[in-house]
């Protein structure tokens, strides 16, 4: 058996029906497929989970955060909601697509950074909140996108 | 300083470690419950009209007697937290988790022994990655300290959908379906997770549960309002110089919260709009500052109080961009198995893009209000209701902001406005597949 679906099975054993362990296993089998999940990896999350690779894919698509197209290495994401838009977040929306060269939505040319738009990330009081790497970074000021971007380049 | 009830002890202490909460007294609220029979636990809660958290204020007393006991169920039951938290301007449910975690724990084992279930499932939005690992800490030291007792505690990180914090689509995702809401009657408390008896409630409804247990009810029933006790965080954002979670008694008045606590507008600018509970609740006006936070005035001053989330607005905004915004995230989020709000929200999206870019017309005005209409309570649900509260609200309490678009044939803000070209994840540009993948 192999970790992947070792692990899968221990998800499973987690729940009163296995079922439930399926949001778990697509985001395991994204950490191991570089951020994304090719149809390669929602074929072996349907094989672990003993469900048809049409449902895998069915419940990735529903949800924001498992990719069905490939990731940068490194992944910048903005809220622009209320809370966040009124205090300028599409400053800071514009600082970053000036610093990394790409707009919203897209990822840079060299498949470092993916730079996208989100909402709304529940740090509403301490906005314009900006996500890098699943780590909020609250609040964040255009001035301080700049250090951002070399942070995240360097590294 | 008025006392507290969910964020006790978390200026002056570490909660989020076992020993810490313990010094305070934590966990003892769930001995004194164990000791107590389930329906007297029940009665306590429901004589201390404790009111849901997370947006419609359902008392918490009727929703556990609505769970059958063990004599009159042939399943497990099932308690589930609702730690979906993503309604725009409300962030409490964070704090509290990422503070009192174990305070939280203790309200769900608590609720566990009322409705006699063994099984706790957290369903934590996918974001809240910090909040996660701190939960995931807090339940694993009371696991190994024997706190738990026969209840199996399981977290289950959400993974980016507005609508899983609507309890029937939460339960879905939580079956490992996509996250669609389910038709109701059944409720869950007869047939929720895996058709189960389940009791859903919020994070801080739950983490003001152990308050009430050692308080007993008459202190508790001191604090807040006379039909909603107790208090509640309230979530203050947007224009205003100290926004924050603010812990204070139900029925504090929006002039307290704004002006004393928050410290009023940001930057010296004139009040123009404040939402009262969460993006979805209809606006109100400087003139209804007096109204008083708690379910009952909220909503009898026309709007709800939601998740207890007020997000200030200050005389820059433009009220069609801020409606416009706000729909965008409505469209982005419909779920699909309902027309009236899949379909309705992408036509509100394009007629106050039309009135916006000065292409509307009287008539366009007059279908933001129709469509409105054919959309409100007319699907499985609330989330259509939510996407026409804001934009009808905006529409009703702010006619000459939209007429003159109409009349002047462009936004009198002339690009001006604080909310000016804000683009919303709709608005990204999604290209095909990368050509190439890096290794």
């Amino acid at each position: 058996m192999s970790d992947f679906v070792a692990e899968v099975h221990r998800l499973r054993a987690m729940y009163p029906d296995g079922r439930s362990a399926i949001m778990g296993a697509l985001r395991l089998a994204q950490e191991r497929h570089g951020g994304w999940l090719p149809p390669q990896a929602l074929q072996e999350v349907a094989d672990a989970m003993d469900v048809t690779p049409a449902h895998a894919e069915a419940v990735a698509s529903f949800y924001d955060m498992y990719n069905l197209e490939p990731v940068g290495r490194h992944i910048v994401e903005v809220c622009t909601n209320l809370s966040c838009a009124l205090v300028g977040a599409q400053q800071v929306v514009d600082a970053f697509e000036e610093q990394l060269g790409i707009p919203p939505g897209e990822t840079s040319d060299d498949g470092e950074v993916t730079f996208r738009l989100v909402e709304c990330a529940g740090g509403c009081g301490y906005a314009p909140v900006v996500v890098v790497d699943s780590r909020y970074r609250e609040p964040t000021r255009p001035e301080d996108v700049p250090r951002i971007v070399e942070e995240i380049r360097g590294g | 300083m008025a006392e507290l009830t969910v964020l006790t002890g978390a200026d002056e202490r570490d909660l989020t470690k076992l020993d810490q909460y313990r010094e305070i007294g934590g966990y003892g609220a769930l001995e004194k419950a164990r000791g107590m029979k389930p329906e007297d636990l029940i009665t306590q809660i429901t004589d201390a009209s404790l009111r849901g958290r997370g947006g419609a204020g359902f008392p918490m007393g009727r929703k556990l007697s609505l769970v059958p006991g063990p004599d009159r169920r042939s399943a497990p039951s099932h308690v589930v937290a609702n730690a979906d938290e993503s309604e725009p301007g409300s962030f409490k449910d964070r704090e509290i988790m990422r503070r009192v975690p174990h305070r939280f724990i203790e309200g769900c084992l608590i609720a566990a022994h009322a409705i006699q279930s063994q099984n706790v499932f957290i369903y934590i939005r996918g974001e809240y990655l910090a909040e996660c690992e701190v939960l995931d800490a807090a339940v694993a030291e009371a696991r190994e300290a024997g706190v738990l007792g026969d209840v199996d505690v399981v977290v289950h990180r959400g993974a980016g959908a507005y609508i899983c914090g609507e309890e029937t689509a939460l339960l879905e995702s939580l079956e490992g379906d996509r996250g669609q809401p389910r038709p109701r009657p059944p409720f869950p408390p007869v047939a929720g997770l895996y058709m189960q008896p389940t009791l859903v409630n919020n994070v801080q409804t739950l983490a003001s549960v152990p308050a009430i247990v050692e308080m007993g009810v008459e202190r508790y029933r001191e604090l807040g309002a006379e039909s909603a006790p107790g208090t509640v965080v309230y979530s203050l954002s947007g224009n205003v110089n100290r926004p924050g979670n603010y812990e204070l008694p139900l029925g504090t008045t929006l002039r307290e919260l704004i002006f004393e606590h928050g410290h009023g507008v940001a930057e010296g600018r004139a009040l123009k709009a404040v939402i009262p509970g969460g993006s979805s609740v209809p606006v109100f006006t400087p003139d209804q500052l007096d109204v008083a936070l708690d379910f009952d005035a909220v909503q009898a001053a026309g709007s709800y109080l939601g998740s207890a989330a007020v997000i200030v607005v200050d005389d820059r905004a433009c009220m069609v961009q801020l409606a416009l915004r706000a729909e965008k995230f409505y469209m982005h989020e419909s779920c699909g198995k309902c027309t009236p709000c899949r379909e309705g929200t992408r036509w509100l999206v394009q007629l106050l893009e039309k009135i916006e870019d000065g292409r509307g017309t009287d008539a366009d005005l007059d279908l933001v209000t129709t469509v409105c209409d054919r959309i409100e309570g007319k699907s499985l649900c609330a989330l259509g209701d939510f996407a026409v509260w804001c934009v009808g609200s905006y529409v009703r309490k702010f006619p000459e902001e939209f007429q003159r678009h109409v009349d002047e044939g462009r936004c009198p803000y002339g690009g001006e406005s604080s909310v000016e070209g804000v683009l919303a994840p709709s608005d990204q540009h999604t290209h095909s597949a990368m050509a190439e993948v890096p290794a």
